[in-house]
């Protein structure tokens, strides 16, 4: 069992994500000491990929601005390193979300026995459904990290085998589609919710389309948290290497809306 | 938990957003269904022998058999079918299967616009809706597809992210299909993407290998000793081997897009440059950096100008039963021209693949011998981009 759990102790958990190397590393690495700063209770942390086909544009550019400036995989190693130690390491749960090809063509044990040493509590791989998890799963559990399922408004029928072999946390889905942000979210959240707290004891958290504090508010009745991703990368693609500031306030407003 | 499906070898699986899998999951069983279905086969034929001309010839090529000196050559002319390639067999297959599940709107990916305009083409036969995704860098050079797309009643979305290639093409494609499954059939045009797709189009090109082979046994009275098809995710390819895969003695030959070479970064050539990955819903062998990112592929050929390589090639390969080899530009042009010159038969770009490679291995073997080379389409879409590597500068 990761560090995850910790992340719900704390009323209802606020999850930002982030692309790594957006627009540096560097950059990254304040913005993260800025929510952990301001209240975030999870770290959803985005290796980049040159081809994130469950993103929507905003973060689809995020992800081009990274490699263009020359982002790896060891690179966000190294950072996560820098953040986990020294007097001012940081201690908030962080997990990685990226795709299957980034974690199997560095080897898979190799990803995520790295991932166990630097500090890393958990993996989210949008495109590894529950049928393609076992590859991953044995390996993940291997290390002491949870592999996290992702729980969608078309996943009927399905929910209770993906709920009830769930761990660290059950990212579900908002709305179809892609990420980034939407006025409305249409789907019945609460009866999903409902659906998987029946099936499961493993905390849940709403993501996909989430932007404004009311919206965040609205989702946080339902779950135990709630991801923004598309909004936070929307304010650093506006404020560049000056970033830090502009997102901790954010992820505070967040912080206190919901709790 | 190890319910993966639809694996070929290693290769194969379903990688792709939970969202999507009831949507995979409901089409493989509308599929299994309705293959075994004697009205869905028999409209199926029906739009293959009256809509798309089927059969299609085998074609003895005298003049190139003599000129090259080596083994007999028969053409299987895909080229000659409505639509002007291999695309319309998966398409009518597709579409059919759609709208007996109720779906009213078709969305595909499209590289060259064969596969685009095949399926408008279906789309407008069935009174569908058709949206084909298809990279802006393609959409100019295959200006006269995206034209005959919106001229069938399709709308054509320009992929501007990425590449602007088929790659982004497919991507777009499947993130429009996330967010909307209800009425919609993502009409996938190779053998690629999550399973079932690789099955499913597997199974409506593999007419192409069923005639070759009542063909030739009619003609010759024997069994091929060698067959060749150009291969980018390898729809046209393995439709072209499926049926001889338990016949040891024929030998299968793909012909992947070298670009500028197999030694340079301009080429798409997945098997001879690429290794194995997970990507667009499948394992199998892809063309990326050390770090996974998916290479930014080159070939003059837009239908071959992908990264992947469908997951049954990649288990071929694995297991030695076919062989891959690389095809130039520069190869596949002088065959583009050698053919039209020889033959009077324009092929398609991808197609002049293979020839190009026959043009090679022909001349090796003995005169008793017979190969068959796909002609999976025509050329005419691609005389403009030709002129303009001879330097001449026409305009469609």
């Amino acid at each position: 069992m990761s560090n995850i759990h910790k992340a719900f102790e704390n009323g209802k958990a606020f999850i930002p994500f982030i692309t790594c190397g957006d627009p540096d590393l560097e950059t990254t690495e304040a913005i993260v000491r800025a929510m952990e700063k301001a209240g975030a209770d999870l770290i959803e942390l985005g290796i980049p990929f040159s081809d994130p086909t469950a993103e929507g544009p905003v973060i689809q550019e995020a992800n081009i601005r990274a490699l263009s400036a020359g982002t790896t995989t060891d690179k966000v190693f190294d950072m996560v390193r820098t953040l986990r130690s020294g007097d001012d390491a940081v201690k908030v749960p962080m997990v990685f979300m990226t795709y299957a090809n980034v974690v199997f063509s560095y080897g898979s044990e190799r990803f995520i026995s790295t991932c166990a040493e630097i500090g890393i509590d958990g993996l989210i791989l949008p495109d590894i459904p529950y049928e393609e998890k076992g590859e991953f799963v044995d390996i993940t559990r291997k290390y002491g990290l949870d592999l996290v399922s992702l729980i969608a408004p078309t996943s009927e029928g399905r929910i209770c085998k993906i709920a009830s072999s769930a761990e660290g946390f059950i990212y579900v889905v908002s709305s179809l589609g892609v990420t980034g942000v939407r006025s409305n979210i249409t789907t019945d959240v609460g009866k999903l919710c409902g659906a998987i707290k029946a099936a499961s004891s493993v905390p849940c958290a709403i993501g996909f389309g989430i932007s404004t504090p009311e919206q965040a508010a609205a989702m946080a009745e339902h779950a135990d948290g709630v991801i923004v991703g598309s909004a936070i990368v929307k304010l650093i693609a506006a404020n560049g290497r000056n970033s830090a500031t502009v997102v901790g306030e954010f992820v505070k407003l967040m912080k206190e809306t919901i709790s | 938990m190890a319910d993966s499906k639809g694996r070929f070898g290693i290769h194969g699986g379903q990688y792709i957003p939970e969202t999507l899998m009831n949507a995979v999951i409901e089409l493989e069983e509308a599929y299994n269904h309705f293959k075994a279905d004697p009205e869905f086969n028999r409209e199926l034929t029906d739009l293959f022998n009256n809509y798309a001309g089927r059969p299609s010839l085998l074609y003895y090529a005298e003049k190139m058999t003599k000129d090259l000196g080596g083994a007999k050559i028969y053409l299987k002319r895909e080229d000659l079918n409505h639509t002007g390639s291999h695309k319309i067999n998966n398409v009518l297959g597709q579409a059919l299967l759609a709208k007996k599940m109720g779906k009213t709107r078709l969305i595909a990916e499209t590289g060259a616009g064969q596969h685009g305009v095949a399926t408008a083409t279906a789309a407008a036969l069935m009174g569908m809706e058709c949206v084909v995704f298809m990279g802006e860098e393609d959409t100019k050079r295959q200006a006269l597809n995206v034209y005959r797309m919106k001229l069938l009643g399709a709308s054509v979305v320009s992929v501007k992210s990425g590449t602007g290639t088929l790659k982004d093409a497919v991507s777009e494609a499947m993130r429009e299909w996330t967010s909307r499954i209800d009425d919609t059939h993502y009409c996938l045009g190779s053998v690629m993407g999550p399973h079932p797709f690789p099955t499913i189009v597997r199974d409506f090109q593999a007419v192409i290998s069923r005639e070759i082979k009542q063909q030739m046994l009619d003609a010759e009275g024997r069994l091929p000793d060698a067959v060749i098809a150009c291969c980018g995710g390898g729809s046209n390819a393995i439709g072209s081997f499926y049926n001889f895969i338990e016949d040891k003695e024929v030998e299968l030959i793909g012909c992947e897009a070298a670009g500028r070479g197999i030694d340079t970064y301009e080429t798409a050539a997945t098997i001879n440059t690429g290794k194995l990955g997970i990507f667009h819903g499948m394992k199998s062998y892809f063309c990326q950096d050390e770090y996974g990112q998916i290479a930014p592929v080159y070939s003059i050929s837009a239908g071959l100008d992908y990264p992947g390589i469908g997951p049954e090639h990649a288990m071929l390969h694995d297991t030695g039963r076919a062989n891959y080899v690389a095809v130039t530009d520069f190869e596949a042009v002088e065959a583009f021209e050698y053919l039209s010159r020889t033959e009077g038969i324009i092929p398609a770009i991808e197609s002049a693949h293979a020839v190009a490679y026959a043009r090679k291995y022909a001349p090796t073997l003995d005169k008793d011998k017979i190969i068959v080379i796909t002609i999976s389409g025509r050329g005419d879409k691609d005389c403009a981009a030709i002129a303009r590597y001879r330097g001449e500068e026409i305009y469609e």
